[in-house]
């Protein structure tokens, strides 16, 4: 036998051996296991505030740890930061490529990073006189279509050359790229330990990765398109994912497989973008269709929707403390809700 | 000869390519799952414990809302 068809054999051999654990492991689903709890409450937000000031579609946003202020990125060429309370800008960063896909505000509150079809990273730093560019981080050969620093040193991103790479924002230089997926990377979040991330990516697969060794630890499979929104369940122990085939669902890590599928018969618009509530319960999809619908996390149920947009929510945000819901859209307006 | 060194470089980066793959499953099929009923009580309990400190589950007072926009009072 040819060494080929010897590792392909091998391969076979492994996948039948991972679906066999994985088998063997699910006595349940979540949503039975969950058949016992109280259903959520009927969950009936208000639009609190509309940030108007985008003249162009909006596609990311970020909320910085204080839970105030936030960061909205547009293709009209700029990033805006919003002070959420009053809905007032407190600056305005021109982008020298108006073609942008992600925004990241550093946990310090001192930076925010901003990357699209330039294929770059750009890390601002909003505590000058006036906001200046730190660094230009240029080594991906596709779309940046996610960002997340790890602190004002090191940031982690996400692209379409289908790698994730961390970067030391004083060099400018790739620490380490994160090499498995075999489609454009189209999202990405950090573990609440900050050791692990996962990414989604347009093989319809969410992978786990050790952001010290560089490696790949688990493969999350079951999405039939693109996944373009994924986030940590608060516990750190399950991921969330929303997909281009109109599902978000959950992986629980340790049994490395999915619990549940978040999905209605009636719902046929991608998943664009997700942010969970601060207990894990409730989970905000952003949809084509222009709604954000809301979701038990355990009993896979829909309880609300935020309507309110004239065009597809293309990003979701949850600050730290719980406190609102914010929403983008293609509309160019952001809208907070609670 | 050149169609011929160019199909054994195509060839050895298959194989280098196969490699990598079965590599990366051994990884993944060396973990230790839990059962599914153990992530699920896990999951469940989180969010339980958690729900009295989720504004969002929980509803948020008028007064204690920093993105109501606070109308003035007028004494009728």
């Amino acid at each position: 036998m040819g060494e080929m068809d010897q590792m392909k054999k091998e391969a076979e051999g492994l996948k039948s051996q991972i679906e066999a654990a994985r088998k063997a492991a699910a006595d349940t689903t979540l949503a039975d296991a969950a058949s016992g709890v109280a259903p959520a409450p009927r969950v009936q937000l208000k639009t609190r505030k509309t940030l108007k000031g985008h003249l162009a579609k909006i596609y990311a946003m970020h909320w910085a740890t204080d839970c105030r202020l936030m960061v909205s990125a547009s293709q009209d060429g700029k990033l805006i930061i919003w002070d959420a309370f009053s809905g007032n800008k407190i600056n305005a960063v021109p982008l020298k490529s108006s073609w942008v896909m992600t925004c990241a505000y550093a946990p310090s509150g001192n930076l925010v990073a901003s990357g699209g079809l330039d294929n770059m990273c750009t890390v601002y730093n909003l505590k000058t006189p006036v906001v200046k560019t730190v660094k230009e981080l240029d080594a991906h050969t596709g779309y940046l279509s996610c960002a997340r620093f790890l602190s004002d040193t090191e940031i982690l991103t996400a692209s379409g050359d289908t790698t994730c790479a961390l970067w030391d924002i004083e060099t400018g230089k790739q620490k380490t790229v994160f090499l498995n997926h075999v489609g454009d990377c189209m999202c990405l979040a950090l573990s609440p330990d900050m050791n692990m991330f996962i990414s989604g990516a347009c093989d319809s697969l969410a992978k786990l990765w050790d952001i010290r060794d560089g490696t790949c630890k688990q493969t999350f499979q079951g999405h039939t398109s693109d996944i373009n929104a994924i986030s940590f369940f608060p516990s750190g122990n399950a991921v969330v994912t929303g997909s281009d085939d109109c599902t978000c669902k959950m992986y629980d890590l340790r049994s490395d497989q999915e619990v549940i599928s978040y999905q209605d018969a009636q719902l046929n618009s991608g998943v664009t973008s997700l942010a969970l509530s601060v207990s894990g319960r409730l989970i905000f999809a952003g949809y084509d269709d222009f709604n954000c619908n809301i979701w038990d996390s355990l009993k896979g149920e829909k309880v609300g929707v935020l309507s309110g947009h004239d065009n597809r929510v293309s990003c979701t945000g949850v600050p730290q403390d719980g406190m609102c819901v914010c929403t983008g859209s293609w509309d160019s307006f952001l809208k907070i809700w609670n | 000869m050149q169609t011929v060194m160019s199909s054994k470089m195509a060839t050895s980066n298959n194989i280098a390519q196969a490699k990598r793959t079965v590599q990366q499953l051994r990884v993944e099929a060396s973990i230790e799952r839990i059962k599914v009923s153990k992530a699920c009580a896990d999951l469940m309990h989180y969010c339980g414990e958690h729900a009295k400190f989720d504004p969002l589950l929980m509803g948020i007072p008028a007064s204690e809302n920093p993105f109501k926009d606070k109308k003035p009072c007028t004494i009728l």
